[in-house]
């Protein structure tokens, strides 16, 4: 009770700078957390390879496939297979970014097309493109086209259902606006319905990204003869596990920096929010 | 001699149907508004107001009836509304949501510059024309609300409740800001509000809106000369008999329709 008493007659600015530094103190912590999650498994992962607690054949130290990484760099061939896989990428990303959008914001504002699309959207969506890659193969070879193809085909769908949702859900009342400010169709598709459903369609993209990925390592590990996807599994073939892993981790880079960038265009092209 | 009507509403009917029930929202509506007029529809919450405003701005059909602007200049727009605070576009700055209607409508850059420009300055947000709303207060939002509709250059205006959301002090502040930029133009306004107050400052002319049906029951003029100010309102003893023949009336319809 007494400690109490003295503590009201501090100054109460100094209680609450006290109470500041905690609080940041707190938060640097939180900080600290974030890294030391990854930093930690790196570490007991390279103690128990090399006390031989897990077998070094499945799982080789981190250190030592940083060492494959700087071999296989410096001979050239493996920024080969990240360029080749790179374009296939962007390329695939692109052929199903483009027209899911300009499809979903079509059917966002029409509910005709929309009813008439959406049960041709949602029974396509569960096919995962890749049971289709056979098929793909067959139309369009086992050349360029058909990795880009395949990844244009599952990025499409998560992109075009989250810009119709981001349309539907833009508040009526920006659409009362620009009916009664004498907003033509034109406008209405560029002023309105574009920029109100951005923040919903980057998630979509976002979304797109990730699913891009995951496509191009399981498309170019059963039809291609380049590309980390390739890499990742002719290694794991001839049992080079180093140069397996080496394939995995360029793969977690890439969508950690895919991510990082899409987070970047968010903030630019999203200065409103 | 009467002048003619700006806007002549004949016989409007607004039902809303919906698998079995009805409502009707308007009933035989009828009214005339002079040109530089400025009318407030008064009433309860749920007394059609806003359908009526709704029906004038062309975001509604009527069921039956009519109503007929009447155009001075061939190129203005015939209404341009006063939305309430969400009204606001959050993807648009500041300068864009008042140039909003002159660049739908084609106008040349530097007309639409000028307008834009004196209207913002208008309503004091000169420095605030590269912000988006989200940066803004209540009553920043509604100035860029009001700028936008006057920077249309409208045969009439309608306002929908514009100041409801905001606090006492600056409700009165916008008010009064209203009053001072309206009378520059002397456009025609319909206003809408649930507030005696309000009506009461703004308008030359009060009308009475009962509930379900919506219709028209009693009609009120005000007076009192221009510029008026809130405390001058506040102190006429005509309109604090006024408030009280306004307040008892609806009281009667707000009780009336709870039976």
């Amino acid at each position: 009770m007494k400690e109490r008493l003295n503590n009201i007659e501090h100054d109460p600015l100094v209680v609450e700078k006290e109470e500041w530094k905690k609080r940041q103190l707190k938060s640097r912590l939180k900080q600290l957390l974030t890294i030391s999650s990854p930093i930690f498994i790196l570490i007991l992962w390279e103690f128990l390879s090399r006390t031989g607690l897990v077998d070094a054949r499945f799982f080789p130290p981190p250190t030592e496939i940083v060492g494959t990484f700087i071999t296989m760099g410096t001979s050239g061939e493996l920024f080969e297979h990240i360029g080749i896989s790179l374009f296939r990428i962007m390329a695939g990303f692109l052929l199903g970014v483009i027209p899911a959008i300009i499809l979903g914001l079509l059917m966002g504002l029409y509910s005709p097309l929309r009813h008439f699309f959406s049960p041709l959207i949602m029974a396509l969506m569960p096919i995962p493109t890749l049971a289709l890659l056979p098929i793909i193969l067959i139309l369009f070879g086992i050349g360029e086209v058909s990795k880009i193809v395949t990844i244009a085909g599952s990025v499409f769908f998560p992109v075009i259902i989250n810009t119709v949702a981001g349309v539907t859900t833009i508040d009526r009342i920006y659409l009362d606006v620009a009916r009664n400010y004498g907003a033509n169709s034109r406008q209405f598709f560029f002023k309105i319905a574009l920029p109100g459903a951005l923040p919903v369609m980057i998630e979509g993209i976002q979304m797109g990204q990730a699913i891009a990925l995951l496509t191009i390592v399981a498309a170019e590990m059963m039809g291609a003869n380049s590309g980390i996807g390739y890499l990742i599994w002719t290694s794991y073939n001839a049992f080079l596990l180093k140069e397996m892993y080496v394939g995995l981790v360029l793969i977690s880079f890439f969508g950690y920096l895919f991510s990082l960038i899409l987070r970047g265009c968010q903030n630019k092209l999203l200065p409103w929010r | 001699m009467s002048t003619p009507a700006k806007i002549s509403i004949r016989d409007l009917t607004k039902v809303f149907y919906k698998k079995g029930s009805s409502v009707t929202a308007l009933k035989g509506v009828n009214m005339d508004i002079k040109d530089g007029e400025f009318v407030c529809l008064l009433g309860p919450s749920g007394c059609g107001k806003t359908t009526l405003l709704r029906i004038l701005a062309e975001l509604e059909t009527p069921s039956t009836g009519e109503f007929i602007i009447s155009r001075e200049k061939e190129e203005r727009p015939l209404q341009s509304m006063v939305f309430q605070e969400r009204g606001v576009i959050p993807w648009l700055t500041v300068r864009e949501n008042v140039a909003f209607g002159l660049k739908m409508r084609h106008l040349p850059k530097a007309y639409i510059k000028e307008r834009t420009d004196y209207y913002l300055e208008k309503v004091g947000l000169e420095q605030f024309s590269t912000l988006y709303p989200k940066e803004l207060s209540g009553g920043m939002k509604q100035r860029v609300n009001i700028a936008r509709a006057f920077a249309n250059d409208p045969e009439i205006l309608l306002m929908d409740e514009p100041f409801a959301a905001l606090d006492e002090q600056n409700k009165f502040i916008l008010q009064e800001e209203l009053l001072s930029i309206w009378s520059e133009t002397k456009k025609t306004v319909l206003f809408i509000t649930h507030s005696i107050d309000e009506a009461l400052l703004l308008s030359d002319r009060i009308v009475l809106m009962s509930s379900q049906p919506g219709a028209i029951v009693k009609e009120k003029r005000v007076e009192m000369p221009r510029p008026r100010t809130m405390e001058e309102v506040r102190a006429n003893a005509d309109l604090a008999s006024s408030f009280v023949e306004i307040w008892t009336h609806l009281q009667d319809e707000v009780q009336g329709s709870r039976m």
